[in-house]
């Protein structure tokens, strides 16, 4: 459109930059939920996210190596070390020995211990303990130190949420309930609505109209009315909560768009081909499997996206047909809420367990972006 | 059974099965009830080709009746009568639906939905429309378009994780983790706030989420929609001197006025059923009930299904002009 007549450069401008803002909008809180789940608890309580690339100052309580490490040096007793061992390296500013005063000491200073004998604390995290009796203790010297920490990202979240055995609360299971849940919840109502849309496109009988139009009013129908007359109806006839349950229920509620896409599309295919195959002696059900079939492929795809991404994020249907007392079958929704409520401050789990609830999604929604905006446009542009 | 053999199982089970079924019972037509050969072949096969639409339609005329229409007319039924020990009920009129309307927490989440209502379709559109304009006229559009597409994917549980955290508050000594507390401080607040207790506006920060996640459904068909304005009017404007933004809202917007209409709908009927942001941001708490939530409250925790069938009859009498609306328009075009 930048060739049209009138389009003035200043309004190009204009436009980069306020999609540029939007489109920053729009991604920032994802972004923070990413970051935060490579970082630490500790990083993430003490500074905002989007500091994360940089190095940022932090009040730290570190130790030093316990008195059984002791040396002799010229007759005095000697411990040394590096505060960080085992940690990334840090720039400590200022430090102190009493929690009540941190910023004593600057950094190669050197403090008097109350227990007697003197410490030095380096910039880099180098001490030097000496005094000339010996260490008495069973720990070593609290030294509380302002560091400056450069940037550090960690995969330790996922591992502890993904395959930590003593995490009660790990995602493991309920990451492989929803994947249960999500599959032939999508799979079996696309075989269902597929031969139910050829029928309402290719097939002349009495009340076709009527039915057309009551899958477009179904659409619209809210799943909340079928909460409790379906629960009574699965307890009734023995399937109580579970995954089949489950199943049924994502199949009943995912049909009328179903049908509604793939009647939209089948409608549309060229009459002559389907016209010539019952010329010449095809059945409707050849026609079906041998024809319509694989050229609907793209609807088929899109409703599948769509399915797939409804049975995997949703969080009704799971809570009332499928979850029962014993929480074995928990799906991974159900248990962020959960988490929510308890570890409502441990940022580090909460946003490493969402992150792994709607990776899957993301990644299907990326790879397979083009059907799911055919779907879209089939399902309400008319 | 383990659960993913079980899976698997359902699949085979499932997709044989449905197969089986339509395979069979279409040769079961042909061969069996009425053969395409003999002395009755014509009506034979008028006649098999009678029923046979009904053997396609089974599997999903009797899933839809047993899980949409069955429970309309049951949940109406429920609404309508009280519960019984021993599985029993007995038909209270409209008992359920005045202890409802005597509910203040009910008037709460009526109140709610309705600012849901007029708030976050309009919102989203309009956003919508404005990313969908911006981005048809830059050469990196598409990515755009898929940056701001990207939260459709993301379930509301999700989103609603994503924005607690951006909603998160500190002590006022600590640093803020919370995006818009850090940056209420910057821009000169005094105190950090506690976002989503804050009766009256936590409503909008909860309806932040779900615009946040429609603007792309929006984004993506009036995109569609724009693109399909003939060339000529744009040009016919622009050559009698109108400016761009003449153009835009004089020549595009009325031309996918239809569209905007459908998107518009669609929405509205999203933020009726809206219950899991609200379930897990807030539950309902500092007054952000909305019906979806109440009517999940009453039937779950309350355990009283005659009020909490009565308020999903209120979900569906407000989806019912849409209903009707969207059959209207199908049947036009069916025609």
């Amino acid at each position: 459109m930048s060739g049209i007549a009138g389009t003035k450069s200043s309004l190009t401008w204009a436009v980069h930059l306020s999609l540029a803002v939007m489109v920053l909008l729009w991604l920032f809180p994802t972004t923070g939920l990413l970051v935060s789940s490579f970082r630490t608890a500790d990083q993430i309580s003490t500074t905002g996210w989007w500091k994360s690339m940089f190095a940022s100052e932090q009040n730290l309580t570190l130790r030093t190596a316990a008195p059984d490490y002791q040396t002799t040096q010229d007759g005095n007793y000697v411990i040394q070390g590096n505060l960080f061992e085992g940690s990334a390296a840090a720039t400590i500013s200022v430090w102190g020995i009493s929690s009540r005063a941190i910023d004593d000491y600057k950094a190669g200073d050197t403090a008097q211990l109350k227990k007697g004998g003197t410490v030095t604390v380096e910039v880099n995290g180098d001490y030097l303990m000496q005094n000339t009796e010996a260490f008495t203790g069973k720990r070593g010297q609290r030294i509380f130190a302002t560091a400056e920490k450069p940037p550090e990202f960690t995969l330790g979240n996922y591992e502890f949420v993904l395959f930590d055995p003593s995490n009660r609360e790990g995602l493991a299971k309920a990451f492989f309930n929803t994947l249960t849940v999500t599959i032939p919840a999508t799979i079996i109502p696309i075989l269902v609505a597929a031969f139910a849309a050829y029928a309402l496109a290719w097939m002349d009988f009495p009340g076709r109209a009527l039915l057309v139009a009551a899958v477009v009013g179904l659409l619209v129908v809210p799943l909340q009315l079928a909460l409790i007359p379906i629960l009574k109806l699965h307890n009734e006839i023995g399937i109580g909560k579970g995954y089949l349950g489950a199943w049924l229920a994502h199949t009943g509620f995912g049909l009328p768009l179903a049908i509604y896409l793939l009647r939209n599309y089948m409608v549309g295919l060229p009459r002559d081909i389907i016209e010539n195959a019952r010329v010449d002696g095809a059945t409707d059900f050849q026609i079906f499997t041998k024809i319509v079939l694989p050229l609907s492929f793209p609807a088929l795809a899109s409703f599948a996206i769509f399915q797939f991404l409804w049975t995997w994020n949703d969080l009704l249907v799971a809570l009332v047909f499928l979850i029962d007392s014993t929480g074995d079958t928990t799906v991974m929704t159900k248990q962020i809420v959960e988490l929510l409520g308890t570890r409502g401050g441990n940022w580090e789990i909460l946003a490493t367990s969402a992150f792994v609830s709607i990776a899957v999604p993301l990644l299907v929604f990326f790879s397979m972006q083009k059907y799911l905006v055919r779907g879209l446009l089939a399902g309400s542009v008319k | 059974m383990n659960p993913a053999l079980q899976a698997l199982v359902t699949i085979i089970v499932g997709v044989g099965g449905c197969v089986g079924y339509f395979y069979f019972s279409n040769q079961f037509l042909d061969k069996v009830l009425f053969p395409a050969k003999g002395p009755n072949i014509a009506r034979n096969i008028t006649r098999a080709n009678m029923i046979r639409p009904w053997l396609f339609l089974m599997p999903a005329l009797l899933a839809l009746s047993v899980y949409l229409v069955y429970p309309v007319v049951e949940t109406l039924r429920l609404s309508l009568s009280e519960r019984l020990p021993g599985n029993e009920s007995r038909f209270v009129g409209l008992a359920n639906y005045q202890t409802m309307l005597e509910d203040a927490k009910f008037w709460e989440a009526m109140r709610n939905n309705v600012i849901w209502l007029l708030v976050v379709p309009a919102l989203s559109t309009a956003f919508g429309l404005l990313a969908a304009q911006l981005s048809d006229r830059v050469r990196w559009g598409n990515i755009a378009k898929s940056m701001i597409f990207m939260p459709m994917a993301i379930s509301f549980v999700g989103a609603a994780v994503i924005w607690k955290l951006v909603y998160d508050a500190r002590p006022i000594d600590q640093d803020q983790i919370g995006v818009l507390n850090a940056l209420y401080l910057f821009f000169g607040g005094t105190e950090p706030q506690q976002w989503l207790t804050k009766l009256g506006w936590n409503n909008f920060y909860l309806m932040a989420v779900l615009v946040w996640i429609q603007t792309g459904f929006a984004m993506v068909i009036l995109s569609a929609a724009l693109r399909g304005i003939p060339e000529e009017t744009i040009e016919a404007a622009i050559v009698d001197g109108a400016s761009p933004i003449q153009v835009f809202f004089k020549i595009k917007v009325p031309q996918i006025m239809g569209t905007i209409v459908v998107v518009w709908t669609t929405i509205t009927i999203v933020v009726l059923k809206v219950f899991d942001i609200v379930y897990a941001m807030t539950n309902g708490q500092w007054e952000t009930q909305v019906l979806a939530n109440y009517m999940y409250d009453k039937l779950f925790r309350a355990v009283d299904w005659g009020v909490g069938s009565a308020s999903a009859m209120v979900i569906m009498l407000m989806v019912s002009p849409i209903l009707v609306w969207n059959i209207y328009n199908a049947r036009k075009e069916m025609k």
